[in-house]
């Protein structure tokens, strides 16, 4: 017997799957891979945009699982918003290449990388290595914390919006313009609140801060990790002590993926706060937006500061 | 890159151009959006220009990463809990593609009457190439250097923007039959692999071969991802298929449903059906069947700290042979729980008959514990025990050292 009737199965299986096709939307599918890109790109897209954010908020952004309920998230996106800098590199790659869509494909059209529009710090000036640390190779990803590169970022995304949809360009302009002037009036109770703590020391676990603290005038001394992905070592966590005492540091930020466990010991060894600081939209049920992400970090750390004196 | 600033200087004003702004401080605002806009674009043009492939490369899983693909056509997946080795890409790469080598030292104690294993072996280091080809396709390359020789492990092109979400491939790959089967060696969360690998799937390496593969998938009820692919191979897979004439080619079918049954919760069930001519002839087919479960259990608050996976995966061979036509069948069930960031400890049962004698059964089991002293390195004891069918038991003691240097990784999920 020959195997024609297996390849016949086989071939009629292709066929049938060629004509199981989705049906075409009317809103732009917009997948981002992080809930902040999916709220920035929420203020400026509107009811004309359908988002959907593939990490949780309080999730850690560099090591998210690359879920097959993913893929069909991404299949039928008409644009992928990436954080980039190889912040997503251990999920999103593996995830795009898997799900079938040309059009969000690395240099295809509906591929976007968000940290274009961003201002980058830490970016690395020697030649990297592995000494540096692990995660953050081109540069600080966690740009987004800081209110100015999300009005660019929003800036940036309502673009390309109107290029993909030139319809409606009016109308992300607008919400463009609508957002960078919310965020202007927020941003002058942020800096109220945060005005009597400029220039505090703080520590923080992971460096997600660097832009949020130039942007709030804080300034972060030391971190929980010896380098960035690199969990905290006995060595390094007595040496963050001593310095702590020694600058008089109270507060530790800690991202809501941590274990608390280093950071309480380090706390009731100063006479510190541990102050679990949200870096992303969603990280808590109170956080549901661009605004109240920050409305709930200043909140946290200002009553943070006063208790610490 | 005078030609990429200038390029990049005419794209950042046709974007910007926005009303002129009333006050200095606004201006030397708008001045500092214009420069970081540049930078933006000066970034963007040059890892363009690097790499011949925007954006960042599939490169390295990043550590803790969970190894386990859940999102895979050909899941490279190893224990959602086993430490990915790799780390992340130089700038250096220039317009190379990513390279990795992964060494991988093993030294076995104990004395196994059946299978003796050398005390101490170097038994593959792998060397991939992975790049993105242009917006429609994928290279990934793994070479594997054996003590003796080179092999090309696997080395195809993954064609990523097919119309009607098709993913194809093509060149040469591990079969997608089950989930072991297309694991490389350094993502098991075992030192070896079980005992279907070596009696029902092909021997050592398992079931690998040139051909080509197509995949889709597709959303079912509730959220439940479901994928079928379908795949032909040249008919040359270890010691199950073997090809006599041209059109001895062996076909493969895979079916996948996924189901989240919670954030934290999934999952993962599986049905490979693989036929093809064995080493007999032409007219002597070998037929397997697979199926696969998997459950898995990561946290997201604590996904780098604590994760849980348990598998199963049951297979019946069906070999016509002389005198007598055999059917062998043979599973292995394993979990694999992550106590602390760099520990992870988990055990395998085996069983499983010979697929050219199926009366004789093998059975045994192994404890495994598994310690990360960096994202790029992986220390793994794993302690064996095998009751052979001829009535001879092995107890060995298995040490692996694994180490990973270069953009490696990820396997192709
Ligand atoms: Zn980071």
């Amino acid at each position: 017997m020959k195997s024609y009737r297996t390849y016949a199965i086989i071939a009629a299986l292709m066929g049938a799957m060629l004509f199981a096709g989705p049906a075409e939307a009317k809103q732009l599918n917009v997948v981002t891979s992080t809930t902040d890109m999916a709220a920035l790109a929420q203020e400026v897209g509107g009811d004309k945009i359908k988002v959907e954010a593939i990490a949780r908020g309080y999730q850690d952004p560099h090591f998210v699982e690359a879920k097959p309920s993913f893929l069909l998230k991404l299949r039928n996106a008409d644009l992928l918003i990436a954080v980039g800098l190889d912040l997503e590199l251990g999920w999103l790659p593996a995830l795009v290449t898997q799900c079938g869509n040309g059009k969000i494909q690395p240099a295809a059209s509906g591929y976007l990388d968000a940290s274009q529009f961003a201002e980058i710090l830490e970016k690395p000036t020697g030649p990297v290595s592995r000494a540096q640390g692990d995660v953050h190779p081109l540069g600080n990803p966690h740009y987004w914390l800081d209110p100015d590169n999300g009005r660019r970022i929003a800036k940036g995304i309502a673009a390309k919006l109107a290029q993909m949809d030139p319809e409606n360009a009016a109308y992300f302009q607008q919400r463009a313009a609508d957002f960078e002037q919310r965020l202007a009036q927020a941003e002058k109770r942020w800096q109220q609140q945060m005005a009597p703590y400029r220039g505090r020391k703080v520590v923080s676990y992971h460096k997600s801060w660097p832009n949020f603290a130039r942007h709030f005038g804080l300034d972060v001394v030391g971190y929980v990790e010896p380098r960035p992905g690199i969990p905290p070592s006995p060595q390094h966590t007595m040496e963050l002590i001593g310095q702590m005492k020694r600058d008089n540091v109270k507060i530790i930020l800690v991202e809501p993926y941590f274990d608390l466990k280093t950071p309480n010991s380090i706390a009731s060894k100063t006479g510190g706060k541990v102050v679990v600081l949200l870096p992303s939209v969603g990280g808590e049920q109170q956080a549901s937006d661009y605004f109240k992400l920050f409305d709930y970090d200043i909140q946290l750390l200002t009553s943070a500061f006063q208790q610490v004196k | 890159m005078i030609l990429l600033l200038c390029t990049a200087f005419a794209a950042a004003q046709t974007a910007a151009a926005p009303p002129p702004a009333p006050t200095a401080e606004d201006r030397i605002r708008e001045l500092e959006d214009r420069i970081i806009a540049l930078e933006g674009q000066v970034r963007m043009l040059q890892q363009q220009a690097t790499t011949s492939q925007p954006a960042a490369q599939p490169a390295a899983p990043a550590p803790a990463q969970p190894l386990e693909t859940v999102a895979a056509t050909q899941p490279s997946d190893a224990a959602a809990q086993q430490p990915q080795l790799g780390g992340a890409p130089s700038m250096a790469k220039a317009l190379n593609p990513d390279i990795a080598v992964i060494g991988n030292f093993v030294a076995t104690a104990g004395h196994n009457p059946i299978v003796e294993s050398p005390s101490l072996a170097v038994p593959e280091t792998e060397v991939s190439f992975q790049a993105v080809v242009d917006p429609y396709a994928r290279a990934d390359v793994y070479l594997s250097f054996g003590e003796e020789g080179v092999d090309l492990e696997e080395g195809y092109l993954t064609f990523t923007a097919l119309p009607r979400n098709f993913v194809a491939k093509v060149g040469k790959m591990r079969e997608y039959f089950g989930k072991v089967n297309t694991m490389h060696t350094h993502v098991l969360p075992w030192v070896d692999r079980p005992l279907i690998t070596e009696n029902l799937l092909g021997g050592e390496e398992g079931l690998s071969d040139a051909g080509f593969s197509i995949s889709r998938g597709f959303a079912g009820p509730k959220g439940i991802y479901l994928e079928a692919t379908g795949q032909m191979y040249r008919g040359d897979a270890g010691d199950v298929w073997s090809q006599s004439g041209k059109r001895d080619v062996s076909a493969l079918a895979h079916f996948r449903g996924y189901g989240d049954i919670t954030e934290s919760t999934n999952l993962d069930i599986g049905f490979s059906y693989g036929r093809g001519h064995n080493d007999l002839g032409s007219d002597f087919l070998t037929q397997l069947y697979g199926v696969d479960a998997t459950l898995r259990w990561k946290p997201l608050r604590r996904a780098i700290y604590h994760s849980f996976l348990a598998r199963s995966e049951f297979v019946w061979s069906d070999r016509q042979q002389f005198p007598a036509r055999q059917r062998a069948f043979g599973f292995f069930t394993s979990a694999d729980y992550q106590l602390a960031r760099r520990w992870w400890m988990g055990g395998r049962f085996d069983w499983s008959d010979r697929a050219r004698a199926a009366a004789l059964t093998d059975k045994g089991g192994s404890f495994v514990l598994t310690y990360w002293p960096s994202e790029f390195a992986q220390i793994r004891g794993q302690y064996r025990y095998t009751n052979y069918a001829e009535g001879r038991n092995a107890n060995e003691l298995l040490m692996q050292v694994l180490f990973a240097i270069g953009a490696h990784g990820a396997h192709p999920f």
